[in-house]
């Protein structure tokens, strides 16, 4: 816990708070920022940091969930694929309330499914290893993160010979995400936080290019409140300089280079590929998938499963929170249809989700009502 | 390069919800939201009474018609009533660092007796058993049983067995049930938080809910952390000698168990109609236990507690009852961690380490670990 207690110091947040007010004082314009990450939302409004920044400063929460992006379609795929008897369907806990069209993980759990919640691939490896009489499959969420122990766990599964292990692949990369966010026509992004976990493992060389490409700033940042405010500090100073650079202000972690044998072990396994964001759309690029030397560990070969049309709820605007356009009390159905127990979408469910972080930490209507103590 | 322009951005894009109504599932049994849900939507609609609406972690009752006690002395608590309560115990692993499921099935039932003030005198319990399930074990649990009732001093009275086939049970449940006396003058409940009044906590929390994650190997870690439960009928009584302005100046208690201590709160708050403000550098956290959380993305409010109490207490009598929790062996880490506020929306809010403020809501669902 040292090294944590020290960047959640008030003291140290609010002389930047500090710095952060005379900037913008001197700017006198509107700023907006997005934070990419999903867990830098959540330290946003857990710590209520948005209420200590300048009025001016508006965040925009990013598509920065990978619970929240994996298509309909997968989850449906995966509710098919766990229902199968003989499966042993493994996940990282989020997943289970995720729901497809008509059912969660977490249902057909109920219906006698095995469907189990591990911590780490490489645990399903090891189902896999004692139950030598069933399929195990592990759904492979997420962005860079958790890339490379997925990709470990298919390069151990190949070393120990098991042919009764393989992956459902959902993986989204936040680099052609943010390409697509300053491509829209509406974007009304001026600078990025990048993902701190994500620019570990991948480190920021892939970010100058944007940054020149679209004229915006962008500041890799933790996700401890110093690490918050010092990445907006950083980001404002830069448009108001009228700069866009990509800086690191996460530098305790994070390399320009980043993780290289990590970001070997996914090269080895995973390739681009296109992917389908859930309320974004398609993204050219921006996935990876299993290399065709692995196809044997693709679970949606493997497994024939029928897709299934998704019925969407015209009520919920996931899809525009993802993208940053809207904020989660924008919707109609936030705090009355859509509860992190009975959820709409995917952003209520998910624990890095935006709207599920503004219900926990602000309150039902937030915009009616804003929390303030004397 | 990608080509940008390709892009169609989506717009919509959301599953129709979920709401669980068809089939129980996991999250039913968290003590959060869907507990409450599953409570008020199936339960209540058949069994619906004073007792029981009261909602308190036992039912005080009173035996009018037997007794011939005026409504008047009833609700003004001049006379002894009995508390009853019941609670069933299925934790997994059956032993854990620093208890088992015996010691549970005593302590979380004293400890729900106690909550309203009660002194916990006796103690049923139904024992349901896994064919198979070793002896030695069973001996072992018995054992634990009958040490924790006598730290708590209570008496187990009636009993029954019953043996299910393999694979029908998970080795061992246990229900227990638990009635004592709630001496006369004593009025303790969760509809009784008063504006003014003070919040305190008799420990840290999270180490029960940490230790059992622990023991099923599911931290990928090993920690040093041992479970809190103790019966905490001696800090009660303990606690019931202060005396303040008003008669009973300990207006709750609960013990926050599943769901942790911000649903314990937010039960209060709701049953009170009050807001209640607690303090983050308050809450006392044990550094293993505050590590294991960041490590999987848990927030300490939210894990299970089973020795510890939530104390709302009129602000005259508030030292005095920390002081006094302070000189007993489970309440010797006692703090005050915040207070209540007038309100009718029966919130919970925090004053975060950095200033901020943000709304502190009850569990939804199972608690799962994050995925990054």
């Amino acid at each position: 816990m040292k090294y944590t207690l020290e960047y959640r110091d008030a003291r140290l947040v609010s002389n930047v708070i500090a710095r952060i007010n005379k900037l913008v004082e001197e700017y006198d314009r509107p700023l907006v920022l997005m934070e990419i990450c999903g867990g830098q939302t959540h330290a946003i409004m857990r710590y209520g940091i948005d209420q200590l920044l300048p009025s001016q400063i508006e965040l925009v929460h990013g598509p920065g969930c990978p619970v929240c992006v994996t298509s309909l379609e997968l989850v449906d795929k995966a509710l098919a694929i766990a229902s199968i008897p003989g499966v042993i369907f493994t996940s990282y806990g989020d997943m289970l309330r995720v729901p497809g069209s008509g059912q969660d993980l977490n249902t057909v759990r109920a219906q006698g499914g095995d469907v189990r919640v591990v911590y780490s691939p490489l645990d399903a490896v090891k189902i896999a290893q004692q139950n030598p009489d069933k399929q195990v499959v592990f759904f492979g969420i997420g962005f860079e993160t958790t890339a490379p122990a997925n990709a470990m766990s298919i390069l151990q599964a190949k070393a120990l010979g098991l042919t009764n292990y393989s992956m459902l692949v959902s993986h989204v990369r936040v680099p052609p995400a943010i390409r697509a966010i300053l491509s829209s026509p509406n974007n009304r992004v001026q600078g990025f936080l990048a993902a701190g976990h994500v620019c570990t493992v991948m480190g920021y060389w892939e970010y100058p290019p944007i940054a020149d490409k679209f004229g915006v700033p962008i500041v890799v940042t933790g996700f401890e409140p110093l690490d918050l405010v010092q990445g907006i500090l950083m980001a404002t100073q830069q448009i108001v300089q009228g700069k866009h650079n990509v800086e690191n202000a996460y530098a305790r972690v994070v390399t320009f280079d980043g993780n290289k044998p990590a970001q070997s072990v996914i090269s080895q396994v995973f390739m681009d590929c296109d992917r389908k964001w859930r309320g974004i759309g398609m993204i050219p690029a921006s996935g990876w998938c299993l290399r065709p030397e692995f196809s044997i560990f693709d679970a949606e070969a493997r497994f024939s499963v029928e897709q299934i049309q998704p019925e969407e709820s015209p009520l919920c605007i996931a899809g525009l929170i993802l993208q940053g356009t809207q904020k989660p009390p924008d919707c109609p159905a936030f705090g009355s249809y859509c509860t992190p127990e009975n959820p709409l979408g995917a952003t209520m469910v998910s624990s890095e989700g935006a709207c599920s972080a503004y219900y926990r930490y602000t309150g039902r209507s937030v915009v009616n009502e804003p929390v303030t103590v004397s | 390069m990608e080509n940008e322009s390709s892009i169609d951005l989506q717009g919509l894009a959301c599953p129709v919800p979920l709401p669980h109504t068809k089939q129980v599932v996991m999250g039913h049994g968290s003590g959060g939201r869907m507990t409450h849900d599953l409570i008020q939507k199936v339960f209540l609609p058949h069994f619906s009474n004073p007792s029981l609406l009261a909602g308190n972690d036992a039912a005080a009752l009173n035996f009018q018609a037997v007794t011939g006690t005026s409504p008047n002395e009833i609700e003004t608590r001049k006379i002894p009533q009995i508390a009853v309560s019941t609670d069933s115990h299925v934790v997994w692993p059956l032993f854990f660092p620093g208890g088992d499921i015996g010691r549970l099935a005593v302590c979380g039932t004293v400890n729900d007796v106690a909550m309203l003030g009660a002194t916990p005198l006796y103690l049923t319990a139904a024992f349901i058993l896994e064919e198979g399930l070793p002896m030695e074990t069973l001996e072992q649990v018995v054992h634990s049983m009958g040490m924790a009732a006598e730290e708590a001093g209570v008496h187990l009275i009636a009993g029954d067995t019953k043996v299910v086939q393999r694979g029908k049970a998970d080795g061992l449940y246990i229900n227990t049930a638990g009635i004592g006396i709630i001496p006369a003058g004593i009025m303790i409940g969760g509809a009784r938080a008063t504006p003014g009044d003070v919040v305190i906590l008799s420990g840290p929390v999270g180490d029960h809910g940490i230790a059992v994650l622990s023991a099923r190997g599911e931290l990928g870690f090993e920690a040093e952390i041992i479970s809190d439960i103790s019966p905490l009928n001696h800090l009660v009584k303990s606690m019931l000698a202060v005396s303040g302005e008003d008669a009973s100046p300990i207006h709750t208690l609960r013990d926050p168990t599943r769901g942790g201590l911000a649903t314990t709160l937010n039960e209060i708050a709701r049953q009170s109609q009050v807001n209640i403000l607690i303090y983050e550098e308050k809450i006392p956290v044990r550094p293993a236990v505050r590590a294991a959380c960041e490590m999987l993305g848990f927030d300490p409010l939210y894990v299970a507690n089973e020795g510890k109490l939530v104390a709302i207490v009129s602000p005259q009598a508030a030292e005095a009852t920390l002081d006094v929790m302070r000189r007993t062996h489970y309440g010797e880490e006692a703090v005050i961690i915040g207070e209540v506020r007038e309100a009718t929306a029966g919130r919970v809010l925090m004053k975060t380490a950095i200033g901020g403020t943000r709304i502190v809501d009850i569990l939804a669902g199972e608690m799962l670990p994050r995925i990054c």
